[in-house]
């Protein structure tokens, strides 16, 4: 039987006091009333009302989610292809070139990535803009999103696209009907994955946006160099509450629904 | 043809998107200063000899005489190499604990290491200056306990780039040392005990050795992205503080240097090579162990 | 209504002896390599119209790749496959008249009983009005009528066996192709599924072709077994003749418990040989329809419940040696006897335990008498 010494127990507190901690006093400290950050009072909205006024702020964060959309839905869509051709294709010309750029990006410095891609823009005479920020976001994302797809693929029963096929599908109908349902789940969670890469990337994005195509994350980065501001305290909080939110509903909604699998599994032994 | 089409869009969209991309930052960084601006002659009009003949080293014998970009280097691999370190004496701890842990708690303390992932990196970076700062939480914290006198300096400092990478990769090392340890079959340790091992001793004889290749994938996935660090070191660290990344950034967007900032990404590249190699290998040493 | 059962004697199904009858499936000289590993080696068979067929072998015999090409998986490396006198290499699997019903079932698990069986019929187009009928007519013949909106996961492992032969069977194929179908299932109601089976085969007169690496369901359900190895058919019978008749060492062995005894043939008389097998043991008696040379190595095969076991010397015996009992294997209904004989071969006799056990009189280490008829065994080349 496992029992939980103190070391254990001790470890977890600090470990995930470590982790939450910093977050917890942003959040704390987006209500504090007074500019001087680190000094407490009194409760206050203020922030957040300043930060709704302020126009340079939303239209960066309607970009920034604008070229998530596209971004992380055009990168679904190669991702989930070349992992469906990476797990099903066997040998083509070109195998081992096209797995090494499927993996590659996972590794590569965002600087590197930010700087070549800027420089073929540059070198093909594309303006920097939104444009560009999507192609620069749907390639990197593409790899991870191809990354979560191909590890759900590699356990999918081939059988079942082969039983479509034997019943009068098409490879394409086999796929929209049976494949693609069934992996759904990694599908979704792959365009959350490319979503959030892209909401959170300023790297890349320093290097390929224009002027005219601020994202929130390059706006959040030219106000923290000069240091603690309360409005970024209130942006963090809504940005980490909208997490926390999305995260903990997936969860919850995965929990329940292995519980019903779990019960369905017991009533189906019972039926027999 | 369905199936060249669905290789081929996905295969050329990285090929133009990721490779040609990358080529083009090793042409520029044998190219010269003058002529790299676009469209960095030599160009290929100038046909294929010419292209060769105008192409050289310089910018790699630039980076050696100036000990900034050598200090650079070594900087960053002492900079990945220490927090990388400190995470796993972090991390592995709180790996063995949620192994530990009762079996319906696990779902959580999962879903707790796996949150910070989801929200922001600039902002789990930027809530360290607050702390970290002199008039910071922890220094108010640390002068009202009375241990300290006076505020230490620890913003802007390379100690401040440790915590930070620390705190923002812990989760790449909890997450491959957890699923090795909650692997581990529990009558083993048993077993140890049975012949005759101390608690401390079948830790360090069974249950260690079995997460190895756990905490060879945890180090990997922190030490790489750490060495190619941007964001931590320019917020965290300070002018002292010298990071390949940071250098990368600055010698292109300040002074513009285009040839050189591609001549830094090669070789950083290139030193990045090493840990990717050894770390696929782990990986796949790992996959066919468990097959 | 006639039962067309597979081991009568009477021929009253048997359209492999009929020279008149077309075949509904024939390899022609089939070859499948992989790479440089060959799963089938020019092999020749044909298959007739609501046979049940079952391929028998090991695992790797090369009876799954024949399902496979059959069900359009595989492509032929050399030789053709005809269906109904088509050649069906260049036919892809969804436009074949075949359906698979597949190891695992391969149910989609995000859609219901009933989508399932209706899912070929869909993608036929097959007239809405008439689908729910057609899809009834196939819950009723699997027994399924009560769990046609469950979802796969929510249904026993026996049910889910039977959705997956409703939806093979829902699109009425020339021929079903069955891969293990009741490998997942335990023993009793593996037994119990069989009968199923061959009741819905003779129902629906549809051709099955069954492949199974389990004997005695080859023999309970199909109508001829081929019995296969290293991509090649050893021998094709009905489960009688595979079993009566073997005609090799490895088909005999494959099938059932049997002693095989090496020696020399000599002639001793119309369609007789004596064995001799062992030094200063008397020569068997053994009948044969293939002849033996004088001298000819030869290989005598006997089914254990074919020897009989006594203490006392046998009166009037064809063949009879007397040994000392080895071992006792008590199967409750059986007994096998292990008798060592006197040269150290050991031959395995079955009794019926018609008595109660404190009522049989032989025990271990025993001096015993086998003997058996010279018609018992089967004296094979190989």
């Amino acid at each position: 039987m496992k029992r939980l010494s103190t070391f254990n127990v001790t470890s977890l507190t600090f470990g995930f006091a470590f982790l939450y901690l910093p977050m917890l006093l942003l959040v704390i400290y987006s209500f504090n009333s007074s500019r001087l950050v680190t000094v407490w009072a009194g409760f206050s909205t203020q922030w957040y009302g300043e930060l709704l006024r302020d126009e340079a702020f939303l239209s960066a964060a309607w970009i920034t989610i604008k070229v998530a959309v596209m971004s992380s839905t055009l990168a679904t869509i190669l991702g989930t292809m070349a992992a469906y051709v990476l797990v099903n294709s066997g040998k083509f010309f070109g195998r081992t070139l096209f797995s090494g750029m499927i993996y590659a990006p996972l590794v590569m410095p965002e600087v590197i990535t930010g700087l070549s891609l800027l420089l073929l823009f540059i070198g093909i005479g594309l303006d920097r803009g939104i444009l560009t920020i999507v192609l620069a976001h749907t390639t990197f994302a593409m790899c991870f999103v191809s990354v979560v797809v191909s590890s759900r693929l590699v356990s999918f029963d081939r059988s079942l696209e082969e039983a479509a096929l034997d019943l009068g599908c098409t490879r394409f109908d086999a796929f929209r009907l049976v494949t693609l349902p069934i992996i759904a789940p990694a599908v979704i969670s792959g365009w959350l994955l490319a979503f959030t890469l892209s909401l959170d990337d300023l790297v890349i994005a320093s290097f390929v946006s224009g002027p005219s195509s601020t994202t929130l994350p390059i706006k959040i980065w030219s106000s923290v160099r000069l240091g603690v501001t309360p409005e970024i305290n209130a942006l963090s909080t809504l940005m980490i509450g909208i997490v926390t939110i999305g995260v903990i509903t997936a969860s919850l909604i995965s929990k329940r629904s292995a519980v019903r699998a779990q019960k369905d599994a017991q009533a189906a032994e019972r039926s027999a | 043809m369905r199936r060249f089409a669905l290789i081929a869009l996905p295969y050329t969209w990285l090929l133009a998107l990721f490779l040609v991309p990358f080529l083009i930052v090793f042409k520029i960084s044998l190219s010269d200063i003058a002529l790299a601006i676009p469209p960095y002659t030599p160009t290929i009009k100038d046909g294929f000899s010419a292209l060769i003949r105008g192409l050289d080293f310089e910018n790699f014998i630039f980076l050696t005489t100036d000990d900034l970009y050598y200090k650079a280097y070594i900087s960053s691999l002492q900079i990945a190499l220490i927090s990388t370190s400190l995470t796993l004496l972090v991390g592995y701890p709180m790996a063995y604990g949620m192994a530990r842990a009762p079996a319906e708690w696990r779902a959580t303390l999962m879903m707790l290491v796996i949150l910070p992932f989801w929200t922001s990196f600039l902002i789990r970076v930027y809530a360290w200056i607050g702390i970290l700062s002199n008039e910071g939480f922890l220094n108010q914290f640390l002068l009202w306990t009375g241990l300290i006198s006076t505020p230490l300096t620890i913003l802007n400092t390379n100690t401040a780039v440790y915590i930070g990478i620390v705190y923002t990769y812990l989760p790449f090392m909890i997450l491959p040392i957890y699923a090795a340890l909650d692997r581990l079959d529990d009558s083993l340790i048993e077993a140890a005990e049975d012949l005759g091992c101390s608690r401390l001793s079948a830790f360090w004889l069974v249950t260690v050795p079995l997460s190895k290749n756990g905490i060879i994938a945890g180090c990997f996935l922190v030490f790489i992205p750490a060495l190619g660090e941007f964001v931590i070191p320019s917020l965290l660290g300070g002018s002292g503080t010298l990071m390949i990344g940071k250098v990368l950034f600055e010698e292109f967007f300040n002074n513009r240097d285009w040839p050189v900032a591609s001549a830094v990404a090669v070789i950083l590249l290139l030193i990045l090579i090493v840990p990717i190699v050894l770390f696929q290998r782990n990986q796949q040493k790992q996959a066919e162990a468990d097959t | 209504m006639a039962k067309p059962k597979p081991d009568t004697w009477d021929n009253q199904f048997a359209p492999w002896d009929n020279p008149n009858e077309k075949p509904l499936i024939r390899f022609k000289d089939v070859t499948k390599r992989f790479g440089d590993f060959v799963a089938i080696d020019s092999l020749s068979q044909d298959i007739y119209e609501k046979e049940f067929f079952a391929l028998l072998g090991p695992s790797g015999c090369g009876k799954t790749t024949m399902m496979r090409m059959l069900a359009g998986f595989e492509n032929v490396s050399s030789g053709s496959i005809e269906l109904a006198g088509q050649d069906i290499a260049n036919v892809p699997p969804n436009k074949r008249a075949v359906n698979m019903m597949f190891q695992s079932y391969a149910l989609f698990p995000h859609l219901s009983v009933y989508e399932n069986i209706a899912f070929g019929l869909r993608r036929d187009k097959f007239p809405k009005d008439k689908l729910d009928a057609r899809v009834a007519e196939m819950l009723k013949l699997t027994r399924l009528e009560k769990f046609g909106r469950r979802k796969p996961h929510q249904i026993s492992g026996g049910q889910r066996q039977r959705v997956a032969l409703a939806r093979s069977l829902a699109k009425g194929p020339k021929l079903l192709l069955l891969d293990e179908p009741l490998g997942a299932l335990d023993k009793k109601l593996r037994q119990e599924t069989q009968f199923e089976l061959m009741d819905i085969q003779e129902t629906t007169g549809t051709t099955f072709v069954i492949v199974t690496h389990d004997q005695e369901e080859a023999m309970t359900v199909a109508s001829r077994v081929a019995v296969m190895d290293e991509g090649r058919i050893i021998q094709v019978a009905t489960p009688g003749g595979i079993y009566e008749a073997p005609n090799s060492v490895y088909v005999a062995d494959f099938i059932g418990d049997v002693n095989i005894i090496k020696g020399t043939a000599k002639p001793a008389g119309p369609d007789q040989y004596f064995v001799d097998w062992g030094v200063n043991q008397a020569p068997i008696l053994a009948t044969s329809d293939r002849p033996f040379t004088d001298g000819q190595e030869c290989h005598l095969a006997i089914r254990p419940e074919k020897i009989s076991i006594t203490k006392a010397k046998p009166d009037e015996a064809e063949n009879a040696v007397q040994g000392k009992v080895l071992d006792i294997a008590y199967l409750g209904n059986l007994s096998t006897y292990h008798v060592e004989l006197p040269g150290g071969q050991i031959i395995k006799a079955q009794t019926a335990n018609t008595r109660r056990l404190s009522r049989r009189d032989i025990t271990w280490e025993d001096p015993v008498w086998i003997r058996w008829n010279a018609t018992a065994g089967v004296l094979l080349e190989r």
